[in-house]
């Protein structure tokens, strides 16, 4: 089998060919990094390739293998992986792709890296992303953009574009991303690839860099739902250095995936979001999605329309809880005990007060800087009642509507994001309308219940189209039956997965 | 609606402790008004009547168990510092002249 080959086998595949001996994970994570040194001129994935230690990493679990010592480790194992650079990671740079922390090297290990550094999955390295994860197109990172691998002129979608256009590129079979708004689930859409966040607290957010606490949450990235499901088991879990982390194990999220394998959706009771969609989502991508619920229709499920009529508020709500919790959390970059000091110009007095003005002003970005001032205004005496606390009851009235509408479905679908992937420059000059298009992601970190997105086909432009799956809170599983059955049909359709439509011209090199 | 002053934003950006610069001020104050308009939104249905929501899945808190477990060292916890001096983490002139 040749490299190229290899490295298009889904994660559960590359995993068989492990256990079978007939690759080792020193091979699969060799193979890899070449893919990396061929596409990073086109896409420009990664902020940081930490091939020497992936290869180490690699090295010890063939070792275990080889002795057989790998009893109770997940099935992923020796299956390599890139995470985005908002996840601390012992002694690999770890940026945030903020100059505020540029050349920062964490003392220690996310919860999350810990474990998969205990299943044995090689590090391949740091992926880019909008600076401190805020943004939908990764051009707010401050060390450049990443590229769509399926059109290099359009964004990969943000923050996880970094993650999301690895995965796609073959890069990297599987990724971890962050989902504060959609930053796992947009990036997925915009390069047909799959990403999942699941509930709040259901994967410890323990060294994940924190921009909006009540809203973030760790999630993986991949090309099939199984293979995101068989990392998401890795990863979730109880973990008490997570306060919010939920005391219970992973809900059974593989199994759930390979019964939907079967495509029988019988007894699947799937709710259309009445107030998502329509106007100013684009034709292409409303036509995709419906052509995809006729699908799981067929497959057995009873659809129906469902109102949750406190959703379009969310939007609203959002961008208020989130720069209010970004700007205290990022208060923490004073430059006094890690990341960028700069010290007040001549004439100006050399205080602690003013180096910290100097260093915040040279380390952030625009919309960093925007997002920080909004919340110091909305947090500030005389307006927290008025702004907090007014989004606080809308994240109420979202969190009835979820639950009200999951007493009548299993599950709730809806278009990722209203358009495809969008040209560089097209909306950053406008930021209200790059927050627009995050209107239906938004929801499920409001109310803190799971969601997903799968590719479900191309739109006119030739871009992929997102398809998004929500589940109640702590039933991660109720949506990842559905999304392997839709993608087990939807694959019947394509002759293969959607990957297989785009260019590699990388690959071939 | 909420409207910002060029006065309100300094004052903010003095808060936050960031050295915006005029430029900055001048494009900052267009975007946030547009910004701004979102809480006009959020009242329309934010009643007294609604409580508010903290955290989205309501957990018991707990205590952890007393277990001992090893910190960072103390070179590992100054290794990214600007400045450090005999083990201590160097802070310019905390007070004015």
């Amino acid at each position: 089998m040749s490299n190229a080959e290899l490295v298009k086998l889904s994660a559960a595949q590359m995993a068989e060919k492990i256990r079978s001996k007939e690759v080792s994970s020193r091979e699969l994570t060799q193979a890899h990094l070449d893919v990396i040194e061929a596409a990073e001129p086109t896409v420009n994935a990664f902020l940081h390739v930490s091939g020497k230690e992936a290869l180490a990493q690699a090295d010890a679990f063939d070792k275990k293998l080889a002795a057989g010592d790998t009893e109770g480790l997940p099935e992923l194992a020796g299956v390599p992986i890139a995470i985005k650079d908002m996840i601390v990671t012992k002694g690999i740079p770890t940026t945030a792709a903020s100059k505020i922390l540029e050349g920062w090297v964490p003392p220690y290990d996310a919860t999350v890296i810990e474990k998969i550094k205990a299943a044995g999955m090689p590090i391949l390295g740091k992926t880019n992303l909008d600076e401190f994860a805020q943004g939908s197109s990764t051009e707010h990172s401050a060390f450049g953009n990443t590229h769509n691998p399926w059109d290099a002129t359009r964004v990969p979608g943000g923050s996880g574009g970094g993650s999301a256009s690895a995965v796609g590129s073959y890069e990297a079979p599987l990724a971890l991303g962050t989902d504060t708004g959609g930053s796992i689930r947009q990036p997925g859409a915009f390069t047909g690839t799959v990403g999942v966040k699941p509930t709040y607290g259901g994967v410890s957010r323990y060294g994940a860099i924190a921009m909006a606490s009540s809203l973030d949450q760790i999630g993986p990235c991949a090309r099939t739902v199984l293979d995101t499901a068989l990392l998401h088991e890795v990863i979730g879990g109880n973990d008490r250095r997570d306060s919010t982390s939920i005391p219970a194990p992973v809900p059974p999220v593989a199994a759930a995936a390979r019964e939907g394998l079967k495509r029988d959706l019988k007894g699947v009771r799937v709710g259309l979001i009445k107030e998502i969609g329509g106007e100013g989502f684009e034709a292409g991508v409303a036509a995709r999605f419906n052509e995809a619920v006729k699908l799981l229709e067929s497959m057995g499920a009873e659809v129906k329309e469902v109102s949750l009529p406190h959703l379009p508020y969310s939007l609203s709500a959002y961008y208020i809880i989130m720069p209010s919790e970004v700007s205290s959390n990022l208060a923490r970059y004073d430059g006094m005990r890690y990341g960028l000091r700069v010290m007040p110009p001549a004439g100006v007095p050399q205080t602690s007060a003013n180096m910290m003005a100097y260093t915040r002003e040279a380390g952030f970005g625009d919309e960093v800087k925007r997002r920080i001032i909004l919340g110091t205004y909305a947090l500030s005496a005389g307006y927290y009642d008025a702004w907090y606390g007014s989004a606080q009851k809308v994240r109420t009235l979202v969190i009835d509507d979820f639950n009200k509408a999951f007493e009548q479905v299993d599950v709730l679908v809806s278009p990722t994001a209203p358009s495809t992937a969008f040209h560089f420059g097209e909306k950053t000059s406008d930021p209200l309308s790059m927050y627009l298009g995050d209107v239906a992601t938004i929801p499920a970190n409001m109310a803190g219940v799971p969601a997903m997105s799968i590719p479900c086909g191309l739109s006119d432009n030739g871009m992929p189209v997102g398809f998004q799956f929500f589940a109640p809170q702590r039933h991660d599983e109720a949506m990842y039956k559905p999304a392997a059955a839709l993608e087990a049909a939807l694959e019947e359709q394509w002759g293969g997965n959607i990957l297989t439509k785009m260019a590699t011209p990388w690959l071939n090199a | 609606m909420a409207t910002f002053t060029r006065e309100e934003i300094e004052h903010l950006a003095d808060l936050a402790r960031i050295a915006l610069t005029d430029e900055e001020i001048t494009r900052m104050q267009s975007e946030l008004n547009a910004v701004a308009d979102a809480i006009d939104e959020v009242q329309k249905v934010a009643t007294d009547d609604v409580p508010p929501t903290a955290n989205p899945v309501p957990l018991e808190a707990y205590l952890r168990p007393d277990v001992a477990v090893t910190p960072l060292t103390q070179e590992e916890a100054l290794a990214g510092a600007p400045a450090t001096d005999q083990g201590m983490f160097v802070a310019p002139q905390i007070l004015g002249e």
